[in-house]
């Protein structure tokens, strides 16, 4: 009989970024009993190092902003594939749930009138992303947790949680770790909100975190629910990719906002070569407008620089693979040449992108404000995710839900910048509310020891096994593999090769070892959360491969173009029977006439 | 290749010594990659904290060559590596093992400070106004990462270990963050006197010179902080106008 603490919440809310406190809040304000659980310490999630803005229509900034402006956007930039639904409520809540912040204590950036100021970013019509400086992530996660503090929710931190619990169709809870001490916990829910996270530390070139290894993702597929859109993952143009230790960290979208320019070797801004027809009539086709339009000019189109972010990355990786990349094998990101334009441009851009100054002065040796930077592609975010109903959040388990970068739909095949910290509170919220009525109207179901049992000693077997594999090792093959293989640009021959290579990585895992034992263990860590990488690679793989056209973040060599058979479709991924994994296309629901006559207008 | 040694503090609570682990440097890196890549060669139970590895999270604080640092953002080159560079775990929290020391202290000071109570919405739409002006002193204190690296340096703490009576530089950071608000109403001065203990700062500044956001702890937020507390206690009128307003005018 195994050992393990048991502990009861109406609501267990699995993850403490943006998306994860907002559903605590929201939980705990509906007057149920709400359990928070998070791998790091409180503060800490990846919301913390978001840096551009959250986008909302608000209109403080040009009143020509609207919900059905940001609707629109974020089709096109998800290249209707999205959940039009999730994409309307989004819009139109965003503006509400931003301006909440502020009556919980967050101060945003100011317009000269004393209202949140907004900013440019890429595929946005419109200046829409409130912000503070480049560190607005920070912003959120602190005002969400000081006012989470004071909600009577029961934090959890530095608690793994490594399987869900069902009884019969229903999740009634979650067995997690706590890292510290390695004991085990059995948190019994009546309702369960994922709010995990994404998949990054699948890949080697990364803005994501540790904490990124798609557990979310895995934990509710192994639990019965559909995955949707795995192979849209986003790589963000900018990443720093020198020197090598520093190679994925993020270089925010806000420096071209601010009017940073992307330059070849030979000094060419390229990416007025390169603007895809239906962005031609909103995008800048001379240097000049492209720079009034950052500097606010409200009749100039936006540079070419601002296009999506899965465009920008590939025009990136053309320039670098047909020889015009900088030294480090990247491009160069220019903000310094704005000094021709401003007189004070070095104090501007410090106090414009403070942290971006400091990450290159203190990693780098570079001054930002004296020479370009050399940046580079990097893994950053996944649009797929768990499937969810766009109004409730919850998934196909009953019981079930998964808000923020976890659960899929809002984003389609491509994100927009500042669309996932306003998604986190959207959906966070809605999550927790709808989470919090199915705990009323449903009793506890308490689950089965047995199955308890057997899960910790499945947890535990990586300590108990001697001389097996390196769990460190096995990891970095998996990374280098989906780097490789099902990276920025793919073609079926190389997937189906990562195929072969994710079954040897799984037979592999399965005689992983951990020397040390239980306390803060980070290799008994990662032997857990490697299970669940593997987990999500393999569905990443398999939607891949299936998709055979190019869409957003998803780009194939072998099918270079947009397919209009492939844009009616979802890819769903389930757990069959026998446990292997299956890929259904799912289609995706007409939108109602409204929405679509909203569309057309906006063309 | 170059290559360094890294003098590690390894074990549990109240034990543990330092343990010597030489490894491959290579151009750009920070004292986290040798601790990472150290994991992934020979010490993978290495317990240390990380996410962000961008000087955003405040995770990876640690005492380098005896300095208050984060270790995602201290350079190799910026050390001596022709000896053992030291690492080990902040000294003013209980150890719990190798790099990792229990924080949770933190978490429960925050929680005993009043919370943030904003006036009515000066919008018909619920939202307020505020000038970049009214809000630039609290932004800089918003900047904080809770890396803890001031509470660790702080001798109140490190030395006379008076937890329960001081709450530390980081939490007179928070609390005039929320008092230079423009739109808080709550009045936290009585309780920085009584319960806080803002009088066993004696602006040494050590705080100051460790914080990686540079933010000017002592100038900015504690002495103001000070100078209201006293004129607070001190000035019936200013209490008298305390008690209407709900509000101290800054100094
Ligand atoms: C460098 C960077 C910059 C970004 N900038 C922007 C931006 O400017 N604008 C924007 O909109 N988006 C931005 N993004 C994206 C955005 O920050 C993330 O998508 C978003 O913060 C994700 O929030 P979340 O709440 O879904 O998850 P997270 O904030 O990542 O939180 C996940 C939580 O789940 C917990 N967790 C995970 N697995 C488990 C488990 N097994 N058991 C228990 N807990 C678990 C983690 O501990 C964590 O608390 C950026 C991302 C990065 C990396
Ligand atoms: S200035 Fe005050 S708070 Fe800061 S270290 Fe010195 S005594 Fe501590
Ligand atoms: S005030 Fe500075 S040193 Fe102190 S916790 Fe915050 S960021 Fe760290
Ligand atoms: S890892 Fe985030 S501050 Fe060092």
């Amino acid at each position: 009989m195994a050992d393990y603490q048991t502990f009861d919440h109406d609501v267990l809310v699995i993850g403490a970024g943006g998306a994860g406190l907002r559903a605590a809040i929201e939980a705990a304000g509906a007057g149920v009993s709400v359990g928070l659980v998070c791998k790091s310490l409180l503060g800490k999630a990846h919301t913390v190092m978001a840096e551009g803005g959250m986008a909302a229509a608000i209109g403080n900034v040009d009143d020509r902003d609207n919900w059905k402006v940001h609707f629109t956007d974020t089709l096109r930039g998800g290249q209707y594939v999205n959940n039009w639904r999730m994409a309307e409520l989004h819009a139109k809540e965003a503006p509400d749930r931003v301006k909440e912040l502020e009556a919980w204590g967050a101060l945003f950036d100011r317009t000269k009138d004393g209202r949140i100021l907004q900013r440019n970013f890429g595929g946005h019509r419109y200046p829409r992303l409130a912000h503070v400086g480049d560190r607005t992530g920070l912003e959120m996660i602190r005002t969400l947790q000081d006012h989470g503090i004071h909600q009577g929710i029961d934090v959890h931190m530095e608690v793994t949680v490594t399987t869900l619990l069902k009884r019969g169709d229903r999740v009634c809870g979650a067995l997690a770790y706590d890292r510290q001490q390695g004991q085990f916990r059995l948190f019994r829910a009546k309702a369960i909100v994922l709010a995990t996270g994404g998949v990054g530390r699948a890949y080697q070139i990364t803005s994501n975190s540790w904490e990124y290894s798609g557990d979310g993702q895995a934990l509710a597929y192994e639990a019965g629910a559909a995955l949707m859109d795995m192979e849209f993952i986003q790589f963000h143009p900018t990443g720093m990719v020198w020197p090598p230790s520093v190679r994925g960290i993020l270089v925010t979208e806000g420096v071209r906002g601010e009017g940073g320019v992307l330059l070849n070797n030979r000094g060419e801004r390229f990416m007025f070569g390169d603007i895809p027809d239906n962005y031609k009539a909103q995008t800048a086709d001379n240097p000049e407008e492209g720079w009034r339009y950052t500097q606010g000019d409200k009749n100039a189109r936006r540079p070419p620089e601002l296009l999506t972010r899965d465009h920008v990355a590939r025009c990136i990786v053309r320039e670098v693979r047909e020889g015009r990349g900088s030294p480090h094998g990247g491009v160069f990101l220019d903000i310094q040449w704005i000094k021709e334009k401003l007189p004070n441009a070095a104090e501007h851009i410090r106090k414009k992108l403070p942290s971006m100054y400091h990450q290159f002065k203190q990693l780098a040796d570079i001054d930002i404000t004296k020479q370009p930077m050399e940046i580079g592609p990097t893994t950053h975010y996944i649009m797929g995710g768990i499937r969810v109903d766009g109004d409730s959040q919850m998934s196909n388990v009953p019981g079930l839900y998964a808000a923020g970068e976890s659960a899929a739909g809002l984003h389609g095949a491509n994100r927009l910048g500042g669309n996932s910290l306003s998604d986190l509170l959207v959906f966070g919220k809605r999550a927790g509310e709808y989470a919090a009525r199915f705990a009323k109207d449903n009793p506890a179901v308490a689950p089965d020891a047995g199955e308890v049992n057997e899960r910790i000693t499945e947890a535990l077997a990586p300590l108990e096994r001697k001389n097996g594999e390196s769990p460190y090792r096995i990891q970095q093959d998996l990374q280098t593999m989906m780097q490789d293989l099902v990276g920025i640009v793919r073609q079926e021959d190389e997937m189906v090769r990562a195929a072969e290579g994710l079954a040897k990585l799984k037979e592999r895992a399965t005689r992983v070892s951990a020397a040390g034992n239980r306390q803060y263990n980070p290799g008994w860590h990662t032997a857990i959360d490697l299970k669940n990488l593997l987990t999500v690679s393999e569905a990443v793989i398999l939607s891949a491969i299936a998709r055979k056209e190019s869409r957003g973040g998803h780009f194939r060599d072998d099918y270079p173009e947009k397919k209009p058979e492939f844009g009616g479709h979802n890819h769903l991924i389930n757990r069959a029977a026998d446990g292997s994994m299956k890929l259904v296309a799912q289609p995706i629901p007409p939108m109602p006439d409204e929405l679509k006559r909203i569309v057309e207008e906006m063309k | 290749m170059a290559k360094a040694t890294f003098s590690i503090l390894r074990g549990e609570a109240g034990g543990g010594q330092l343990v010597d682990y030489t490894t491959e440097v290579t151009e750009g890196m920070v004292v986290l990659d040798a601790v990472h890549q150290i994991q992934a060669e020979s010490a993978g139970d290495l317990a240390c904290r990380w996410n962000c590895k961008a000087g955003k999270c405040g995770s990876c604080s640690a005492e380098i060559d005896g300095q208050p640092r984060l270790m995602c953002m201290t350079r190799l080159n910026q050390l001596d590596l022709t000896k053992p560079v030291t690492i080990e775990p902040m000294k003013a929290f209980p150890h719990f093992k190798d790099l990792v020391t229990d924080v949770s202290w933190n978490y429960r000071v925050k929680k005993g400070i009043t919370k943030f109570t904003p006036r009515k919405p000066d919008a018909a739409d619920g939202t307020w106004r505020m000038h970049q002006e009214d809000v630039d002193r609290a932004q800089e204190f918003r900047k904080c990462i809770e890396c803890f690296l001031c509470q660790d340096v702080c001798h109140v703490l490190r030395d006379h270990h008076l937890h329960d009576e001081f709450i530390g530089p980081r939490f007179l950071v928070y609390t005039a963050n929320l008092e230079m608000n423009p739109i808080d109403t709550e009045n936290r001065l009585d309780e920085l006197r009584k319960l806080h203990g803002i009088g066993y700062c004696n602006i040494t500044k050590c705080c100051t010179k460790v914080c990686p956001e540079e933010i000017k702890i002592t100038d900015n937020a504690i002495i103001p902080l000070k100078e209201r507390v006293v004129d607070h206690a001190f000035d019936p009128l200013a209490k008298l106008i305390g008690l209407v307003t709900g509000k101290i005018p800054g100094p």
